[in-house]
């Protein structure tokens, strides 16, 4: 029997869920929330992140680092390089999506498409030059070699700003390239990008584990990432609220995490090195000589 | 039915005759109450009263070719002060080593109450002359060992040859003296829940102190399952004979959430006089870790890591 004119076809809408340990999971809580467009119409129902989930990212991203962090720079470029190479793909979709989310024109979505894959190449090609700018051979006064060399920190946890796709791979691409892993909360606002961009990462090469996107409520997630004791730094570029920032701040403290404080940034602007090396740690060896 | 065990156990044939009287285990129906028993939401209160219980069960365990007697010290100092900054975190129950570490971790332990273990009879895989087995337990008992985990002749038992395994078990007790027996069914190998309840009785009627499902060597170890059909076998054992037996799950329990499904199925299906470390064990190594991470978390509010706990 051919399709009958009469009968409408429905549909296929997509279920936007978390993408944790290179999965994309339901919320543990069972919780979603609305997501509308620009004009305040019904777009879809995204998944509301609880702390459970959070705790189970962060699991997951401890479980990757080892991995991650021991490949050699350049295979972790070579990767974030393929993710740059996936999403130039399907350029079309995140357009639309750009486009339904923040009611921006076409030519204004592309760019920012363009713009966002451009980034993801920009840090694809950091990843085995920043040894060579932040670390090296030190003088000494004395037959020694001296060097220093940047280690990754280990689990990251970000909280992207309220930009949709040049926001979230602004914050993620600097972290991960240097061999961290990261549990990020996309922006509550426009959390449907993320989730497509975590379907971009979980088929371009990139472990399960080394990016782990929630979505939900800032003010509920944020404060059990910043405590959480398997944290090694976070990155409050997204943090919008100065008092819940600094009350961030202080539960970070507990475990001397490194804190990237939220601040104005004109993110389409050539980004400055400090994304990269706040998540660094410096590993200085002496090695005699003659020996 | 005291007079129906020595009458079971007569004869090769009267065992057999017992052992397959038993009835038989409606296996959908038993991993469907382990699920559902699973299921339960412990909180809060209950849920630091269980963790603190779990650590009291832990019988600490370290069963590697590798094991070295530094090793040995590390773990009964972590037996005893589990948390060395919480004086509050109470020990746990025993050390598990091979019988050669004995009388190292009885040195280091000294009079603190926890008790060592050793596993004995050619463990993991049983397979060695009795005299050997025997020999190895009396050596671990006069080392100093306060419990003996022995592993059963898997190999007689699915051939059949019930009578052997069970005088094998009656042997090996007579051999620990005062030491405390741990039958170690491996249920892995077992094939059938059938099975692991007819072992379970057969292990019991041959008297030991506990039954104890797996090497921790073998795929699977403890699962809910099997264990929901071992706790059943403790508590129909007490209702026949009067007399009650420990139940030690072991291998494969790795996170705090899976040792509180043991803690409700404990006392859901054998009871509450078995929520006890004199009447249940966990053997288990990482779960300890697991426990005190989550007993942090209870108590600082913040999640903790594995940065905070020993590398074991």
């Amino acid at each position: 029997m051919s399709p009958s004119s009469t009968t409408q076809r429905l549909d296929v809408k997509k279920t936007y869920k978390l993408y944790i340990d290179g999965q994309f999971p339901r919320s543990e809580s069972g919780r979603s929330y609305v997501v509308n467009d620009s004009k305040g119409k019904f777009l879809a129902n995204a998944s509301q992140a609880s702390r459970k989930d959070a705790r189970d990212a962060v699991r997951a991203a401890r479980a990757a680092f080892g991995g991650w962090s021991g490949r050699t720079a350049y295979n972790r470029g070579q990767v974030i390089y393929r993710i740059a190479e996936v999403l130039e793909g399907r350029r079309d979709q995140f357009e639309a999506e750009l486009r339904a989310a923040e009611g921006i024109s076409a030519a204004m979505a592309r760019k920012f498409v363009d713009a966002s894959i451009d980034r993801l190449v920009f840090y694809a090609g950091w990843a085995d030059k920043v040894a060579q700018v932040v670390g090296g051979a030190n003088p000494v006064a004395g037959p020694y070699f001296n060097h220093s060399a940047p280690e990754p920190s280990g689990v990251v946890a970000i909280v992207a700003p309220d930009r949709p796709l040049m926001g979230l791979i602004s914050v993620v691409a600097p972290v991960i390239t240097t061999g961290n892993t990261c549990v990020v909360i996309a922006s509550e606002k426009y959390p449907l990008p993320a989730i497509t961009l975590g379907e971009v990462m979980a088929t371009s090469d990139l472990p399960g584990g080394v990016v782990n996107v929630l979505t939900g409520s800032v003010a509920e997630i944020a404060p059990w990432l910043a405590s959480h004791l398997d944290v090694n730094g976070i990155d409050l570029t997204g943090v919008e609220d100065a008092e819940l920032a600094a009350d961030l701040e202080v539960s970070a403290a507990e475990n001397l995490k490194r804190v990237r404080r939220p601040g104005l940034e004109d993110l389409v602007a050539p980004p400055p090195l400090d994304r990269m090396t706040k998540f660094l740690e410096t590993k200085t060896v002496w090695h005699p000589m003659g020996i | 039915m005291a007079s129906s065990v020595s009458e079971a156990t007569s004869s090769d044939a009267a065992l057999r005759r017992f052992l397959h009287g038993l009835p038989g285990v409606d296996q959908v129906g038993a991993e469907q109450r382990a699920a559902g028993l699973g299921t339960r939401s412990i909180k809060t209160t209950a849920k630091a009263w269980a963790i603190d219980l779990a650590i009291r069960m832990v019988d600490l365990t370290t069963l590697e070719g590798n094991d070295t007697p530094g090793k040995v010290r590390a773990l009964a100092n972590k037996a005893m002060h589990p948390d060395p900054l919480d004086p509050t975190c109470p020990s746990t129950a025993a050390v598990c080593v091979y019988p050669d570490m004995v009388a190292t971790a009885k040195k280091t332990l000294g009079s603190s109450g926890v008790k060592v273990a050793a596993v004995a009879t050619a463990f993991p895989s049983g397979r060695a002359a009795m005299p050997v087995k025997l020999a190895d337990t009396r050596d671990a008992v006069a080392a100093g060992a306060d419990e003996i985990d022995m592993v059963i002749d898997r190999g007689a038992f699915l051939s059949g040859r019930y009578l052997e395994v069970f005088e094998e078990i009656v042997a090996v007790k007579e051999a620990c003296g005062d030491a405390h027996l741990k039958v170690i069914l491996e249920t892995g190998e077992l094939q059938t829940l059938d099975s692991v309840r007819r072992a379970s009785w057969l292990a019991m009627m041959a008297g030991g102190h506990f039954i104890k499902t797996s090497t921790g060597k073998i795929q699977p170890a403890a699962t809910l399952p099997v264990s929901l059909v071992m706790l059943e076998a403790v508590r129909d054992f007490r209702e026949a004979t009067g007399q009650m037996v420990g139940y030690k799950p072991a291998g494969g329990i790795r996170h705090s959430k899976d040792a509180i499904k043991y803690l409700v199925m404990v006392n859901e299906v054998a009871g509450e006089d078995w929520l006890d470390p004199d009447w249940f064990r966990f053997g288990a190594s990482t779960l300890l870790n697991d426990l005190l991470m989550q007993r942090n978390k209870l108590k600082t509010g913040a999640y903790s890591g594995p940065d905070y706990v020993t590398l074991d």
